[in-house]
């Protein structure tokens, strides 16, 4: 058994939220500057120009790329030979959150009840924590700060066989259409296919931050990837969509078994900072 | 690209010249208001009330800004989606505010009513807050200090760059610009 204190979580944490409010991605910022040079519209282009300059200034200033720096939300692959000692795993987690919010001058966006009491909780607290056993005496954390302007766009439907995969295109080439300047395109599109409603979803996010370079390992996939990329560039909507040829950044999708009876397909859409850092302890 | 400077508040003739895809730089004095200060504005007017900020023929920028770190006068402020205030904007442009600066489309009431005003719609890029940060020279909260971010604030800003988006004719650049190029 490996032990890792509670601190040594609480400092990763912190610093990852930090280091992912501040920087861009290189992969994104690469996807940016290249939709700079071939986008067709000189709206988009100097859009995505003050995005490339938006993205330079705050990684030199230390300030947040954007104002919403969003829910924390990380996706832990915990290792089973791992013992937390010092205190439970998600408060130095959520302490860690709570750090980076103050200290980091990020803005505080969680409220205590989505009906019936909207008061802000004032440290970002709490995060949104989806935990996975893993082999092994690490620990791997992604940290996701994520906007809701994209989050609001999202969509999830439970398709049928029947459907198809001439269905499945359709409902993710809609739910990107839907959204249209909402959420702060070129987005990077996650899809989730499969599973069950929750796991469709979970897949969705997770893809969003599998970077703006890969494919999934299944040709298949890959193939759909790549085809739905160019067809939601076909849209018109744009940098900023204010009309252009980069709509999205990325289509990436995640699949898993599922029932004989059922397609579930979760469409996370994510806007063109697809903000993420990720660290192993 | 061009830029077309304007100081607020921004007079009516000025209005009457732009056209849906100018690009400006906005020079002067804005409120900053979203979601939540909206509704209590809209509670405000239902139940009869003087506003606590006078809005006639001024700019509301939607954004909740994050914190601003020593030495700024700012965190970054860039716009948040304005679709989630088209339940109170007809009401706030029939009672004298002249534009609002945010993202996205607008439903058709808010652009009638834009119409019905001769008022006018800008949009700022969606994620560039800390670059617009920039050009926000000054900030004060000047009332609903208890909602922190989504208080009503002053901004003073120098060549704040957006786009026009709703012109004073109805002209929408969202819906002009996707037809351009859209190609499915």
């Amino acid at each position: 058994m490996r032990e890792i204190h509670i601190s040594e979580i609480t400092r990763k944490v912190k610093q990852l939220f930090l280091k992912a409010s501040y920087h861009i991605p290189s992969d994104v910022l690469a996807a940016l500057e290249s939709g700079k040079c071939k986008d067709k519209s000189p709206i988009g282009v100097a859009v995505l120009g003050q995005l490339c300059d938006n993205n330079y200034l705050a990684a030199d200033e230390s300030i947040p790329i954007c104002q919403d720096t969003g829910v924390a939300i990380l996706f832990i692959e915990y290792g089973q030979e791992v013992c937390t000692v010092g205190g439970t795993f998600h408060d130095a987690v959520n302490e860690g959150v709570r750090q980076a919010y103050s200290d980091g001058y990020l803005r505080k966006t969680v409220i205590y009840d989505p009906l019936f009491d909207r008061r802000n909780t004032r440290d970002n607290t709490p995060a949104i924590i989806h935990t996975k056993i893993v082999p092994g005496t690490q620990v791997k954390i992604d940290a996701i700060p994520r906007g809701f302007g994209g989050e609001n766009m999202s969509q999830v439907k439970i398709l049928v066989p029947a459907d198809g995969l001439e269905g499945v295109k359709k409902f993710i080439l809609r739910a990107v259409d839907e959204a249209g300047p909402n959420a702060c395109p070129p987005v990077v599109v996650g899809v989730g296919i499969g599973g069950d409603l929750e796991l469709a979803c979970e897949y969705a996010k997770r893809a969003t931050f599998r970077g703006c370079n890969s494919h999934n390992s299944n040709p298949e996939y890959a193939n759909l990837e790549k085809e739905l990329l160019a067809e939601i560039n076909k849209l018109g909507i744009g940098a900023a969509g204010l009309g252009g040829t980069t709509t999205a950044l990325a289509v990436n999708i995640e699949y898993y078994p599922t029932h004989i009876a059922s397609i579930p397909v979760a469409v996370n859409i994510c806007c063109h900072a697809a903000r993420h850092a990720s660290s192993i302890i | 690209m061009e830029f077309l400077n304007i100081c607020l508040p921004i007079q009516d003739e000025k209005i009457r010249s732009l056209r849906a895809g100018d690009a400006v730089l906005l020079s002067g004095v804005i409120y900053t208001g979203r979601d939540a200060a909206h509704q209590r504005l809209y509670e405000c007017a239902q139940n009869k009330m003087p506003f606590p900020v006078n809005l006639k023929d001024q700019i509301i920028y939607y954004v909740g800004p994050a914190p601003a770190k020593p030495g700024y006068a700012v965190g970054s402020a860039g716009p948040t989606s304005s679709y989630r205030m088209d339940k109170y904007t007809p009401m706030l442009l029939d009672m004298g505010l002249k534009g609002i600066i945010g993202k996205g489309v607008r439903n058709d009431a808010v652009k009638e009513a834009i119409v019905r005003n001769k008022a006018v719609y800008f949009a700022a890029v969606g994620g560039s807050g800390a670059l617009i940060s920039k050009s926000i020279k000054k900030s004060i909260v000047i009332c609903y200090d208890d909602l922190g971010t989504e208080a009503i604030h002053e901004f003073t800003i120098k060549d704040f760059p957006a786009f026009v988006a709703i012109d004073c004719k109805g002209n929408d650049l969202y819906a002009m610009a996707k037809q351009v190029y859209r190609k499915i």
